[in-house]
């Protein structure tokens, strides 16, 4: 595979980009922050705009027709801003080209089959690492030509350069102009020539490419061995320049003489026929509210909070403990309990545990949505209610589990009613939004670094010491509300005021079996056939009800059932209220018998 | 790249009507030259003011002056919208309508002539895309966040245009004469493969719409005239503050559209990536494939 120059690292400036070419193929090139370096397909997968306009922000790439954005490495697109409410979850992703820096020079190459090939050849010459790159000279002609034209190039050694040295003589002679230069081609091999110059005390080599742009256009790139430091190098670089600059002249004046061949044609990869098609409306969970992200910041290691200002209408008011879905840029769902105090309507704010096993969510919001982002989310659901007729509320939490309870604290603080919150976190690094916790004071306490043993007698202490009229919310990981409602149970706690929300559904869900959900109100009776919710099929004969994880954990999509026997799959319903069989969470539960009746 | 400057032979562009020159400002009994569709086509005013046309004539160069009776050979020639229109071939009768023009209290003007190395299509699909607003009109037409295009209605109507209504975009300054952000309704009209107009709420009357187009003269596949064109009801400003707003959006999509790459449209559905946002393109591409058209755009592989 070949591998050809395209710029000087020098070249890939912070945060801007750089217009490169070979064998007639655009490119665009840019250096990340994190200073790994890109070559794509210079064109947006949208409408064909040079990616070379747009926009560097250090991770991204924006196009400046319409504001994609490509990321780093990748260059799977991110964001689409004419649609932030349903980005098609499908795979938008531009072509990259095999890159490496090596000698202070960027290579590339427009042969696919080099990605993770090795690199550029080795020049044994240049390994010990101490060579310059030389001014690039852009030449209108072929670039065999060019190439011949070079293994003529004359200079002298390094040792031998002062200003103005080869300089004044006649501009048509880059050959031999003056007696005793002696240079000699040490090696040929296409479009790299290698030359050596030496006089009586010294040698110089110097090692020229000729980047092939196209038929009829070349880029002369040069590195110069074991420069000198500065201030010589400068005169011995501008010798290089001056010279070269003239080869350049006579090779175009013999050129334009010639025929110069045609430009190369490069074909333009069609997309594939899953882009090609218009994506249909989302169908389903609705998103009508559009924010904009106006502030980001590190809540905590791991945690980004985000505040989500309104880009059209005011923001509809929520309770404490409730949640918003966000729809995000790559087209997954992700629910976040709002950590908003009681009155505080001009922005949402949430937290955002970055997850270890992230299935793109949690990643996304973290590392590709910034500030100034428009958003799609849902209207605010509470299915986590609080209730402010207790005499003393304990909220329990297991690290990001605190959102909801942020919350509900904030609005019993406000109403002057008795509460304590524990928080169960890693470390005081882990301990989301510390400020507002310690505003709490001592009704706050944190409980760091324990085991899952230690943290289950502290559960137990914690519920010992109060008197059955309490209310209880936990929110964490299951394995924490699993312990805390069991142990709450066993000291006699009354299941009506022991309240979880689940981050999650950890059930595995069966849904290998097939049954008839009869409506009563709309009468229509529907057939579930296995691998199909009662949710879809409900949505299927466009009977809409509302929804939010799909997975039974958030309680949204419940619905009254009047006959039959319930599998429930959910961890919503507690267990009293499975055991009642009056309801279901239609995402995941299904029948066990062959007929359910819904108050539908 | 296509040859530059071959000679156009799609029957169906060779019998359209094409704009050369903005009718005010030719100079009467001097001889004008323009290039369309990769020839030269000279023109001038006769002693009534009708323009005349004539394929160009190495003896009366650009700028000599000329007896317009004297012309023999004349191309098909209307001077309509405040433009001179000519073909090569056997033009329909009439050129599509513009009601708006004959409303006697409407600012009507060629606002400016603007050479784009681009074809007429790309120019024409730009015009129609609200998504752009944002990021090439920041402050104007749109400003981030609010970048959503909502979902619009587009159709092929029964006079043949592409027709684009409900086109809902919130605008900083939709107009010169607007005075704070609204959300502006647009509809889009797509009358003649080269020209595409739209409609807006005009801020001094709501009830009544601005209406802007433009005329692309094909030079050559890849190189366009852009002679804008407004209607509008404007009590205040000046023809010349009119004039310059619409340069100044003009010239904001002029290196943005110079840079597609291909410059021709391509009418295959793989070429590009289509959003619900471009419903209007997807549609003015696959009219154009109807309507045979294969100068300024790369036709779908038979």
């Amino acid at each position: 595979m070949m591998w050809h120059p395209v710029a000087s690292s020098a070249d890939l400036i912070y945060r801007t980009t750089y217009h490169a070419q070979i064998l007639g193929r655009e490119l665009v090139a840019w250096r990340a922050d994190d200073d790994a370096v890109n070559l794509w397909e210079n064109r947006c997968l949208h409408r064909g705009s040079r990616l070379t306009l747009g926009v560097n922000d250090g991770a991204e790439l924006m196009c400046r027709y319409h504001g994609w954005r490509y990321a780093n490495r990748t260059a799977s697109c991110t964001y689409i801003p004419a649609h932030p409410a349903d980005a098609p979850a499908r795979s938008v992703c531009n072509r990259t080209y095999p890159v490496a820096e090596r000698y202070g020079l960027v290579w590339g190459s427009v042969e696919l089959e080099a990605h993770g090939a090795a690199g550029p050849p080795a020049v044994d010459l240049l390994e010990a690492g101490s060579a310059a790159p030389l001014r690039a000279i852009a030449v209108n002609a072929p670039p065999p030509v060019v190439a011949d034209a070079l293994a003529g190039y004359r200079f002298q050694p390094s040792a031998a350069v002062t200003e103005g040295t080869g300089a004044g003589d006649d501009w048509r002679s880059y050959r031999s102009p003056e007696a005793g230069w002696d240079v000699s081609v040490v090696e040929r091999d296409d479009l790299r020539i290698t030359l050596r110059a030496a006089d009586s005390d010294d040698e110089t080599h110097l090692v020229l490419w000729v980047q092939p742009v196209d038929a009829h256009r070349s880029v002369i790139r040069g590195l110069l061995d074991a420069p000198p430091p500065a201030p010589a190098r400068l005169a011995v670089l501008r010798h290089h320049n001056h010279r070269l600059s003239r080869l350049r002249d006579r090779v175009e004046e013999q050129a334009a003489l010639e025929s110069m061949p045609e430009p190369i044609q490069v074909e333009i990869v069609p997309v594939s026929v899953e882009l090609a098609g218009m994506p249909e409306l989302g169908a389903g969970r609705r998103a009508p509210l559009r924010v904009r992200v106006a502030r980001k910041w590190a809540a905590a290691t791991d945690v980004a909070g985000f505040e989500l200002a309104p880009v059209d209408s005011p923001l509809p008011g929520f309770q404490a403990g409730a949640h918003i879905d966000v729809h995000l840029p790559n087209g997954l769902v992700r629910q976040y309990s709002l950590t908003n105090g009681p009155g505080e309507s001009g922005c949402y704010r949430i937290g955002v545990k970055l997850e270890p096993e992230s299935t793109g969510g949690s990643e996304c919001l973290h590392e590709t949505v910034r500030e100034g982002d428009v958003l799609a989310i849902s209207v605010p659901r509470n299915n986590f209610t609080l209730s402010r007729a207790s005499e003393r509320t304990v909220l329990l939490a297991g690290g990001i589990g605190i959102t909801p309870l942020l919350s509900m604290a904030q609005t019993l603080r406000q109403s002057d009613l008795d509460f304590e919150m524990h928080v169960f976190v890693r470390d005081r690094h882990f301990l989301p939004f510390g400020e507002l916790v310690a505003s709490f004071g001592d009704a706050a306490v944190e409980h760091r670094s324990l085991s899952p043993l230690e943290t289950a007698s502290e559960i137990r202490r914690i519920l010992g010491g109060h008197t059955h009229s309490a209310q209880l919310y936990v929110c964490g990981p299951a394995p924490m509300i699993e312990a805390t409602t069991a142990i709450a149970d066993e000291l006699g706690w009354p299941e009506e005021s022991v309240h979880f929300e689940y981050f999650a559904n950890p059930t595995e869900i069966d849904d290998s079996t097939a049954f008839d959900v009869a409506l009563a109100r709309t009468g229509l009776t529907l057939r579930v056939e296995p691998a199909q919710t009662v949710l879809q099929v409900l949505r299927a004969h466009d009977i809409d009800i509302p929804s939010s994880c799909e997975q039974g954990a958030c309680g949204t999509c419940l619905a009254s059932v009047l006959e039959g026997e319930i599998l429930h799959q959910d961890v919503y319903l507690n267990r009293s209220e499975r055991a009642a069989g009056d309801r279901m969470l239609t995402c995941v539960s299904r029948a066990t018998s062959d007929r359910l009746v819904l108050d539908l | 790249m296509a040859p530059a400057a071959s000679p156009c032979t799609d029957p169906v562009v060779l019998n359209m009507w094409h704009p050369i020159a903005a009718t005010a400002e030719i100079r009467p009994g001097r001889v004008h030259t323009t290039q369309l569709l990769g020839e030269a086509v000279s023109y001038t005013l006769d002693r009534d003011g009708q323009p005349v046309v004539w394929r160009a004539d190495p003896a009366l160069r650009h700028g000599m002056g000329v007896d317009a009776a004297r012309i023999g050979e004349r191309l098909p020639v209307i001077d309509r919208f405040c433009f001179v229109w000519t073909s090569y071939g056997d033009p329909p009768d009439r050129l599509f309508s513009i009601p708006e023009f004959d409303d006697t209290d409407r600012r009507t003007f060629a606002a400016a002539s603007i050479g784009v190395h681009t074809s007429a299509p790309r120019a024409v699909e730009n015009f129609l895309d609200m998504g752009h607003f944002p990021y090439v009109h920041t402050g104007i037409l749109g400003v981030e966040p609010h970048t959503e295009v909502v979902e619009y209605d587009v159709e092929i109507t029964d006079d043949n245009e592409v027709l684009a209504t409900r086109c809902l975009f919130y605008q900083p300054i939709a107009a010169l004469a607007a005075t704070e952000g609204q959300i502006t309704e647009y509809t889009y009209r797509v009358p003649h493969p080269f020209v595409a107009m739209l409609y807006k709420t005009a801020p001094p009357d709501p009830s009544r719409m601005d209406a802007i187009a433009i005329f692309l003269q094909s030079v050559t596949e890849e190189q366009i005239v852009a002679h804008n064109f407004i209607c509008m009801v404007d009590y205040t400003n000046t023809d010349s503050e009119l004039k310059i707003f619409q340069q100044k959006i003009f010239g904001q999509d002029k290196p943005i559209i110079e840079n597609q790459v291909p410059r021709r449209l391509p009418l295959a559905p793989r070429a590009e990536t289509p959003i619900r946002a471009d419903k209007s393109s997807i549609m003015y591409r696959r009219w154009l494939s109807d309507l045979g058209i294969t100068y300024g755009v790369i036709p779908e592989a038979a």
